[in-house]
């Protein structure tokens, strides 16, 4: 294998070590992706002829044989299957493996449907989980590799070239520092649990294979992302995620509406990396490097501030936008909801989503020498924060909730890493990929458990909506008490992790604001100090928000009366181990995610900065350079901060619980529309999809079919080209040609006698 | 006497070729080609008496090729013949574009 060849990295203290084999942590995911790729096509695969003869076609079908999964679904009669994620307010999806023969066999119709087990579930459950368990492994001693060495230099293992093309010569290389050991752990640590999860979530789905294909593929180019040691192997994993976020969230295709959802994340995600590429060719125009190292010290010669270094962070920022879902594209992470919850728990919540904090950390050096850059990070991640927050408010679907809250939390780390306080943004990153990991994963076993007990009843209704749900704590205690866990560090109550990193990310907004680099640079004349005081306030609010939508979501999905039904109430149960363990694991972590990086003033606790500490050699020069001159905040202000993010905190729960009252809840068939005025704005999401689709979609799409289709497709292209010189002018040439060729050997000897006499005539009179 | 020799040749040529764009009888065609090949054979000969013996060994060759020719080609007009009951070129278009 190529991969083996791992080049001259010698001489460096880690090359010795657990670290070189950190190949096998991508080799892993990419090896299963394709034994699961391969289960599912063996499993999908006819033995029958494909195609009816061309003859009868029509007359009498041709029988096909059965795919190994329908034979295991007539063989093993088992009544339950998981259908969820449709989008928004959808028609309920038809399950995946739609080939038109199910519709006729008897049973199929209504709350009965064939069970899906696939036939390889034991294989494929145990390779999709195994080889990320094996991943982590392998990541966690290179991990323990790395604690015991000393140098802080990043390992660059250079495998094999990759575009040698005129000066630039660009390796498939991995960067391995201690930024992206950490993004690697968390990938595969919270990854493991996830496919865990998934096991029992996709159990009775006849597409099981399939999924776990594309999740390891996922894992795969995360790791790629993360790993990668240039921009453009980078940017190899960031369109691999993108292309695998976009396969799961349309997992379930037959159903339109999460197919749509899906190319609206594809489609909308190529804006951002418009911005990703344009960056890319500006660093190598100008810098002549796309590695992160010799990048790094091109960037540190420019002059702080220049044009040229602003306009590649805020290239960059752009793609960061996208990915990341951050104002003005974000809209299609709430659409995203329609794939499989596993998925928005790992993809959508946990790890790719936060690709574009990881690439604002990692570009430091770039966005440290544009001040205005990183200000306008801050001013997109604050307004998103406080945004999406407030759309939160009035969402219904459990999911939803679930999905501006992320891009909330989003803005959260693009107001750190844009203020320079990368190690809190990383920070955030880490807490908020266990929290909100669990709450997706504890969405996702409410969901399974109020999809059995619908299907149980065969009642059509919308398992996602909180007006159907109440009262779930008695029916799902884990998920209960886990899934408050995460709301507590989510709202940022202490001890619990979320605390620690958003404080953290608030504190150093507000000491940022006085005297750095940053405050001193304006922003579209602003004086910095005045944005960084305004994002620190609008973070305030949206904590306010943040305490008060998730603890809404609580108090409708787990408490009150159940409003699901009352023959579906005993059909109600918790969820098998292969789902709960993984709610417990993150509901631990996200208590002890804090101690991770205690603040000082938390010393009693623990070691203080321990992420900080570990991360210094990568961030510690930009947020040095960013934070330049900036003045010490005293000790009693630290914790008068601290003491009001709390108090905010502990404010919004207790407004949530004191005025929102689950009995006044009816089940969602029942409900009227949202009054009009503020409410009925929020619950549609400040009909920001609709004025897109005013302003963008339809103009697009009228010029693309007015005048690029009619007008020069058809009228210029189809029939001056197509039409006249395509077709018109080879039948004139034709028509004349075959008058020539009349068959009659007369005038061929015609013409070869006037043509030797012609040649002739010339050669004598000549 | 070679120029005697060669204009009778051109004579005998020129007949043939207008044997060959005129008639449309496929028999009196292929004399012609006969006319012609001789005429050709005949300034041959005529030439050999300049330059050697080349030329009547070159007769020898075209009045070989012509013989096969012949035979070959009075086979195909016999063919046509029975599927057109007819020899006249004119009705032997079957090749048109």
């Amino acid at each position: 294998m190529l991969l083996q060849q791992a080049a001259e990295a010698v001489a460096h203290p880690l090359a010795d070590t657990a670290a070189r084999w950190i190949w096998l942590v991508l080799a892993l995911p990419a090896a299963g992706a394709i034994v699961n790729g391969v289960l599912a096509m063996i499993s999908e695969w006819h033995p029958g002829p494909f195609d009816p003869d061309p003859i009868h076609t029509g007359e009498h079908e041709i029988p096909r044989a059965p795919t190994l999964v329908e034979r295991a679904e007539r063989a093993a009669p088992r009544a339950m299957t998981v259908v969820e994620g449709h989008a928004p307010y959808g028609p309920e999806p038809e399950e995946e493996g739609g080939h038109g023969d199910h519709a006729d066999e008897p049973g199929h119709t209504g709350s009965h449907a064939p069970p899906r087990r696939h036939p390889f579930l034991g294989l494929v459950s145990i390779v999709g989980t195994g080889v990320l368990a094996a991943s982590f492994v392998v990541a966690l001693l290179a991990f323990l590799a790395m604690r015991r060495v000393e140098s802080d230099a990043p390992l660059v293992l250079r495998y094999w070239d990759w575009l040698p093309a005129g000066g630039l010569s660009l390796g498939a290389s991995l960067h391995l520092d201690r930024l992206s050991m950490l993004m690697t752990l968390v990938v595969t640590g919270v990854g493991t649990l996830i496919h865990l999860f998934s096991v029992g979530y996709m159990r009775d789905d006849g597409a099981y294979a399939r999924f776990f294909a594309y999740l390891n593929l996922f894992v795969f180019f995360m790791l790629v992302l993360v790993l990668g040691a240039s921009y453009p192997v980078m940017f190899v994993g960031w369109e691999g995620v993108g292309l695998c976020s976009y396969l799961l969230i349309g997992f379930w295709f037959t159903d339109k509406a999460n197919a749509d959802a899906g190319k609206k994340a594809f489609i909308v995600n190529r804006i951002g990396d418009f911005g990703f590429l344009v960056a890319m060719f500006l660093m190598y125009w100008n810098f002549h490097a796309l590695e992160f190292g010799p990048l790094a010290a091109a960037a540190a010669t420019v002059p702080v501030g220049s044009a040229v270094v602003t306009a590649v962070a805020l290239f960059l920022f752009l793609g960061c936008a996208g990915k990341s879902a951050q104002i003005p594209l974000y809209v299609w992470l709430p659409d995203a909801m329609a794939g499989p919850t596993p998925v928005s728990a790992l993809i959508h919540a946990a790890t790719m989503v936060t690709a574009g904090v990881y690439l604002v950390a990692r570009s430091g050096a770039l966005f440290a020498a544009a001040p205005a850059a990183s200000l306008t990070v801050v001013v997109i991640g604050a307004l998103t924060a406080i945004f999406a927050a407030t759309i939160g408010l009035k969402q219904w679907d459990i999911k939803k909730v679930l999905a501006y809250s992320t891009v909330s939390q989003l803005g959260y780390m693009f107001v750190a890493v844009g203020a320079g306080a990368y190690v809190a943004g990383m920070f955030h990153l880490v807490t908020h990929a266990f929290f909100k990991a669990l709450l997706f994963l504890g969405a996702g076993a409410v969901i399974h458990a109020m999809h059995a007990a619908y299907h149980a009843t065969g009642r059509d209704e919308d398992a996602q909506d909180m007006r159907n749900m109440g009262g779930l704590r008695r029916a799902l205690p884990v998920t209960f008490a886990t899934m408050w866990v995460a709301t507590l560090a989510i709202s940022g109550i202490p001890p619990f992790a979320g605390f620690f990193s958003k404080d953290e990310i608030l504190g150093a907004t507000f000491a940022q604001a006085h005297g750095s680099l940053l405050a001193r640079s304006g922003w579209l004349g602003i004086p910095g100090s005045v944005v960084l005081y305004g994002a620190y306030a609008l973070l305030v609010v949206s904590a306010l928000l943040t305490a008060l939508y998730m603890t809404r979501m609580m108090l409708y999905t787990f408490h009150g009366e159940n409003r699901t039904g009352e023959a579906e109430r005993r059909h109600l149960h918790e969820v098998p181990w292969t789902m709960s363990l993984p709610l417990v694991v993150l509901g631990v972590l996200s208590v002890v995610g804090g101690w991770l990086n205690l603040p000082e003033l938390f010393g009693a606790l623990g070691p203080v900065g321990a992420m900080e500490h570990w991360l210094e050699p990568v961030v510690a020069a930009p947020a040095a350079a960013l934070a330049g001159g900036r003045a010490e905040v005293t000790h009693g202000t630290e914790l008068g901060l601290v003491g009001l993010a709390v108090l905010v905190a502990v404010a919004g729960i207790a407004l949530a619980v004191a005025l929102l009252k689950p009995s006044r809840l009816r089940p969602k068939r029942e409900s009227a529309p949202e009054p009009p005025g503020i409410e009925r704005v929020l619950a549609n999401k400040y009909y920001v999809d609709e004025l897109y689709d005013a302003t963008i979609v339809r103009p697009v799409l009228g010029l693309s079919r007015k005048i690029l289709h009619t007008g020069l497709d058809v009228g210029i292209i189809d029939r001056a080209f197509v039409i006249g010189v395509g077709a018109k002018l080879p039948r004139l040439f034709a028509r004349l040609g075959s008058a020539l060729q009349n068959g009659l050997v007369g005038n061929y000897a015609w013409v070869i006698i006037v043509g030797v006499v012609l040649v002739l005539g010339v050669f004598t009179f000549r | 006497m070679i120029s005697e020799a060669l204009f009778f040749s051109a004579v005998l040529f020129t007949i043939g070729v207008v044997g060959v764009l005129t008639r449309r009888n496929a028999i009196i065609l292929f004399m012609s080609v006969e006319l012609m090949l001789n005429a050709v054979n005949l300034s041959l000969v005529a030439l050999s008496m300049l330059h050697g013996v080349g030329g009547q060994v070159f007769v020898v060759l075209v009045m070989t090729v012509s013989a096969a020719e012949a035979s070959v080609g009075l086979a195909i007009f016999i063919a046509v013949f029975r599927h057109f009951r007819s020899v006249d070129v004119k009705d032997m278009n079957l090749l048109k574009g």
